[in-house]
């Protein structure tokens, strides 16, 4: 017999290679870290424009999709309309498609030749590729997904009971979404946002198809990290640590919320 | 805004219903009336149409058919398309599981309705206080629901549906979540608090004790259906179904009454001999005394239990049967006899002893005529005496 708790070597063996597998990347990026030269590298004001330009684009990419996406995964979970399954699965594509592929649809649909870019270049004189908005969208369009899927899930998970209630008492479906649905959410919405943001963070690929590399206007910390690593390999692994730390910085501010479903309260 | 019914001292507002509610493949069918301050109790099994009946009441579900009218108010009407959504009536529903907001203190769940209802915070939470002084929840304001008790959770919830005004006041099994020694304290104290509300009261419940001491009048559903409506003391003498004398504690038999010969034919096997007053309706029924549909109940206490047949002539109904099982009650012994008819028979734990009764003994049953109480059948469907309930 085995002892309780042993874990027997055809699941161990392959789980420490796995947990190796994982860890032992980021351990080299800690390793040869030039740590001396750091406060240089990072005072550079190249990477300060990327860093900065990242931290207001993924938190703007984050707003917009608090104020339409929560909207969407309400309407998602709660609709009775036909066809609303087909919907989700559509609007959650960008969640599995390779986001160089999304980058090319935002051109296709918001390029200046685009479907919609076209107008929008002729009515108002906003292009959107290639420019700071252009980057927000592109994140946006990648991570929006993240929230929706995350609300959905909780106001599926909501206790309708307590919407009833509060119609007992006299509230519009607005005040009990506004007084009681959001409420009841809350941790799941901020675990959504947290999950909306870091991915935004970390795009790359639809945003340097869609919005280019031009340093101080579209070029992101990942796609800094990119092109330092050609140039100047130190530079890239400094950078590539700024982002590791906010990275296990979400993931400490997430563990705690993480668990929690949304409805308790 | 909610319609208002503040006018209600000089008009009617009573509530009245006539309609059908079809749920899937549920069918709930219900005439109801009940006037200002009058306390219904509606009582039935699970899954008899209660819950779906306060739900058509508070408009969380429509009537497929008929209406709802509380005093000049039409809150629904198939036949007009006039529906009410549920937060513009004026009902308080208190819900089975009260459903206190958990993200809110006790003072703001009691404030949330005149909140929402268009008064500033501080009005709301003004209204709110007073009602938590009315209901003594004063000293529990500032607490939230998953730190109070389930008896004051369940005033919360009162206070919460009473603070929104209500000319229509609704109660789903309110003491059903609680433990058996609060169920007392709060019983009490609802009933007093129901018996100030001014506007007509529902209150449902499984429980006939509960239903007796909180209500004026009980209606009890099964299947969907009304069987039986009537002050409680003449429910339990003379209940319509098994489903109610269970309840009672009665044991209820169907049959042919002729009254020639006071002899009753029981469906399920037997025959009684039950007494008819001179006054009796049955005794003197217009069709010229012609045979028809009766219930006969007999309480178990009534009912004597021999090991042979007994010699003396006085009790007139005999019956001969075997112990299925024994059951200790608080201070006495309910004996189940399989029998034609079957009955409960209580008595004493010494006469088990002495009788030496245990399952598969042989027994007469007797009582006497003047204890079995025949009344006329309602002619509402009823489930075989053999089902237990």
């Amino acid at each position: 017999m085995q002892a309780r708790g042993t874990i027997p070597w055809p699941l161990g063996v392959p789980a420490l290679l796995a947990a190796l597998f994982l860890l032992v990347p980021l351990a080299g990026l800690l390793v040869r870290a030039p740590w001396r030269g750091l406060p240089r590298l990072l005072a550079d004001s190249q990477v300060l424009d990327a860093l900065r330009l990242s931290l207001v684009c993924a938190s703007a990419a984050t707003a917009v999709s608090l104020v339409f996406g929560v909207s969407l995964a309400w309407v998602l979970a709660r609709s009775r309309v036909r066809g609303i399954s087909v919907l989700r699965a559509l609007v959650t594509l960008p969640l599995v498609l390779p986001p160089v592929v999304g980058g090319v649809a935002l051109l296709l649909a918001f390029g200046r030749q685009g479907i919609l870019g076209r107008l929008l270049d002729e009515w108002t004189g906003i292009t959107l590729p290639f420019t700071t908005a252009g980057v927000i969208v592109a994140e946006t369009f990648v991570a929006m997904p993240f929230l929706v899927i995350t609300v959905e899930g909780a106001f599926r998970a909501c206790d309708r009971d307590y919407e009833e209630a509060a119609a007992t008492l006299g509230a519009s479906r607005l005040t009990v979404f506004r007084t009681v649905t959001l409420p009841l959410i809350g941790p799941s919405l901020l675990a959504g946002a947290v999950l909306c943001w870091a991915r935004a963070l970390g795009e790359f690929g639809a945003t340097i198809t869609f919005a280019g590399n031009f340093p101080g206007r579209t070029q992101t910390m990942p796609l800094a990290v990119y092109l330092a690593l050609e140039s100047d390999p130190d530079a890239a692994v400094a950078l590539s640590l700024v982002l590791l730390v906010v990275s296990v910085a979400v993931l400490a501010g997430l563990r705690d919320r993480w668990l929690s479903t949304g409805t308790a309260p | 805004m909610r319609a208002p019914v503040n006018d209600r001292a000089d008009r009617d507002g009573s509530l009245r219903m006539s309609g059908t509610v079809e749920r899937g493949s549920f069918h709930l069918a219900v005439d109801l009336f009940v006037a200002p301050g009058e306390v219904l109790g509606v009582l039935g099994p699970n899954g008899a149409g209660k819950t779906t009946l306060l739900r058509a009441l508070s408009g969380l579900e429509a009537l497929s058919t008929g209406s709802i009218h509380l005093g000049p108010l039409t809150l629904d009407d198939a036949a007009t398309d006039t529906f009410v959504p549920t937060q513009r009536r004026p009902v308080g529903l208190v819900f089975q599981n009260y459903r206190l907001f958990p993200h809110l203190d006790v003072r703001d769940n009691v404030a949330y309705a005149p909140r929402v209802q268009g008064a500033g915070r501080r009005q709301a939470r003004a209204t709110a206080d007073t009602w938590l002084e009315r209901l003594d929840l004063t000293a529990l304001a500032g607490r939230r629901p998953h730190q109070i008790s389930g008896g004051q959770a369940q005033r919360v919830a009162l206070a919460r549906a009473l603070a929104a005004d209500p000319g229509l006041l609704l109660l789903d099994e309110p003491l059903s979540a609680l433990d058996a020694k609060t169920r007392l304290d709060v019983r009490a104290q609802l009933r007093s608090h129901i018996g100030e509300f001014n506007g007509p009261a529902l209150i449902i419940t499984h429980d006939p004790l509960e239903a007796m001491i909180m209500a004026d009048r009980l209606l009890v559903i099964e299947n969907g259906r009304v069987v039986q409506q009537g002050r409680p003391a003449q429910v339990a003498r003379q209940p319509a179904t098994q489903y109610v004398a269970r309840l009672m504690g009665l044991n209820l038999y169907s049959g042919t009454l002729d009254p020639a010969t006071c002899q009753v034919l029981l469906d399920d096997g037997g025959t009684f001999t039950v007494t008819l007053g001179d006054d009796d309706p049955l005794a003197s029924s217009g069709a010229g005394r012609s045979k028809r549909r009766v219930l006969v109940g007999l309480r178990p206490s009534a009912i004597s239990i021999h090991t042979t047949r007994p010699a003396h002539a006085s009790p007139r109904n005999v019956w001969k049967g075997s112990v299925a099982s024994l059951e200790l009650l608080a201070d006495r012994v309910r004996v189940q006899v399989d029998s034609s008819p079957p009955a409960l028979v209580d008595i004493s734990s010494a006469a088990v002893a002495d009788l030496a009764l245990r399952p598969g003994t042989g027994v007469w049953l007797s009582a006497k005529a003047t204890e079995t109480e025949a009344y006329p059948d309602p002619g509402t469907p009823r489930r075989k005496s053999t089902e237990k309930e």
